[in-house]
């Protein structure tokens, strides 16, 4: 996706400083200031995680920090909310992986 | 120490902390967002009468008005719990705890979500989600959308993104499903416009409002109501056709939809597939309570002010001592009505902290009595019957929690 730089009533927006993290080892840049959602998406990264136990793909869901569909993993902190989180230079975001269900497959399998 | 604890803000609780500081308190105003605002942030109408209504400017203003006065604003901090101990509250923070006399709790809403099949997809967004990412972070949410549900906030907010140039393919209803309820009766979706056609996005509902009184001339309207919809802004409002389920692999590739009867039954054999590159789902807006709920504050539902919401008089007090509110935590309306309760629950807080000159009860009396001027001028209305919702409140509290009242219970 890409950004709205001119808007017929909010105008322009003036340059601003860029900075550069890694999400899953690849790096982007940001703007400063902005989250890591929008920054993301600005660069056409929709996905951040699979959903820990059926591995099916999640992006931002509510945008403002209610639903925490768009928890990734932040500098090590897990559960962190990309659409709250302001990218800072150098930051690691990793996404959601799945996880093993030991206890439901063991149900499964009975 | 601060006298005031402040939970978000938005209109109101930047409102609030604006009254209670100019009357000599010390308040501390927390929110999760990074810039205060709250959902002022994104919101861009015209007013009736030509104006723009930019809430970045009205966030700004509000903002620059409580530096002024002091007001120390913290912003990505999280509040998770409320608890009284004594004469005092302390709210626990993801970075602390803190503690105040007074806490007045101006949290919002947050949107209600209609499930469809498919809506977990990457590409599937609240349609306040799409508001934000356009208007504040100022980033295309895609290239072509479909909204699904009509409701007031899915017309404003559609207006917003053509503004920015995104592309809204068509508005369709949600399938008919138990949890869909109301937001997939065309009948309903239509009378709820039909309320507010003084301001409906179309001229064929405006022309439409005078005649469809009735509801059998509203089923005929419906019965002949045009296949591929009525435009609004340029895109079709589809009342007969039906989202069956979201479409793609990784993220969204698009949205097969269904023709339906007049009463949302879906007609079989009419699927189609329409290509998307996101999808916005609009459910409408409920009070964001939760944090009254931990404090231990009493509810009540109250459907005309969307929901669940705690108990609270005209002044914006609760049955706890010194715990207040304000906003769309008591029932879903603008900005504006939320700016005006902010300011009551200040001098409402400022009265109990034994503040203010001599006049403080008549700027309390002022200040109720602008709500309800606010309300009435009011350009969109969220809710038609939020002055019953707004009666029903009032008496109950007069019923059980007005002062020297023997059935006082405190509950939590």
């Amino acid at each position: 996706m890409s950004r709205i730089l001119d808007h017929p009533v909010f105008g322009k927006i003036h340059e601003r400083e860029l900075v550069s993290f890694q999400f899953d080892e690849k790096t982007y840049q940001a703007y400063k200031d902005e989250t890591i959602a929008a920054a993301l998406l600005a660069n056409g990264v929709r996905k951040l995680r699979v959903h820990e136990e059926s591995g099916t793909p999640r992006g931002i869901y509510c945008n403002i920090g209610h639903c925490m569909e768009c928890r990734v993993t932040v500098n090590g902190q897990a559960n962190t909310r990309a659409c709250l989180t302001v990218v800072e230079q150098g930051m690691i975001v990793e996404s959601g992986k799945q996880l093993p269900n030991i206890i439901k497959r063991m149900v499964e399998q009975r | 120490m601060r006298d005031v604890i402040v939970i978000g803000a938005g209109p109101a609780g930047l409102a609030g902390a604006i009254s209670c500081a100019a009357n000599g308190l010390l308040v501390t105003v927390l929110d999760e967002f990074m810039k205060p605002g709250g959902r002022l942030l994104g919101q861009l109408h015209q007013e009736p009468s030509g104006e723009w209504w930019n809430g970045i400017k009205e966030a700004e203003r509000l903002h620059q008005e409580a530096n002024k006065l002091a007001v120390d604003i913290r912003c990505g901090i999280s509040v998770y719990n409320l608890e009284q101990e004594g004469h005092h509250w302390h709210v626990h923070t993801n970075t602390g705890r803190l503690t105040a006399r007074f806490v007045l709790v101006a949290t919002g809403a947050a949107e209600y979500p209609i499930p469809v099949p498919g809506w977990t997809l990457p590409g599937v967004m609240s349609i306040g989600a799409a508001q934000v990412m356009t208007n504040v972070h100022r980033v295309q949410v895609g290239k072509k959308g479909i909204i699904i549900g009509a409701n007031i906030l899915a017309f404003a907010i559609l207006n917003e993104l053509q503004l920015a140039g995104i592309n809204i393919d068509r508005i369709v209803l949600p399938e008919k499903t138990p949890i869909s309820g109301k937001a997939a009766e065309p009948e309903e979706i239509m009378k709820s416009l039909l309320q507010a056609a003084h301001l409906a996005p179309s001229p064929l509902l405006r022309f439409g409002g005078r005649f469809m009184k009735h509801d059998w001339i509203r089923k005929l309207g419906l019965t002949f109501f045009p296949k591929n919809g009525v435009k609004v802004n340029g895109t079709p409002l589809q009342l007969r056709k039906a989202a069956v389920e979201i479409i793609g692999k990784d993220q969204v590739e698009g949205v097969r939809v269904a023709d339906t009867d007049v009463n949302g039954m879906i007609i079989p054999g009419s699927e189609t597939i329409y290509e998307a590159d996101f999808v916005c789902i609009a459910g409408g807006l409920y009070p964001l309570a939760e944090l009254a709920a931990v404090a231990g504050c009493p509810f009540q539902y109250v459907p005309e002010l969307g929901g669940h919401v705690p108990c609270h008089s005209e002044i914006m007090e609760t049955p706890l001592e010194g715990l207040f509110v304000a906003g769309n935590i008591t029932g879903i309306e603008s900005g504006k009505i939320a700016m005006a309760q902010g300011n009551v629950a200040g001098l409402s807080i400022a009265k109990q902290a034994g503040k203010g000159t001599g006049t403080i009860d008549q700027q309390l009396q002022q200040a109720v009595q602008n709500i309800r001027n606010v309300r009435q001028n009011a350009a969109i209305q969220f809710n038609p019957e939020i002055d019953k919702g707004r009666k029903k409140m009032k008496e109950l509290w007069k019923e059980h929690y007005a002062k020297g009242d023997e059935k006082f219970h405190k509950i939590g």
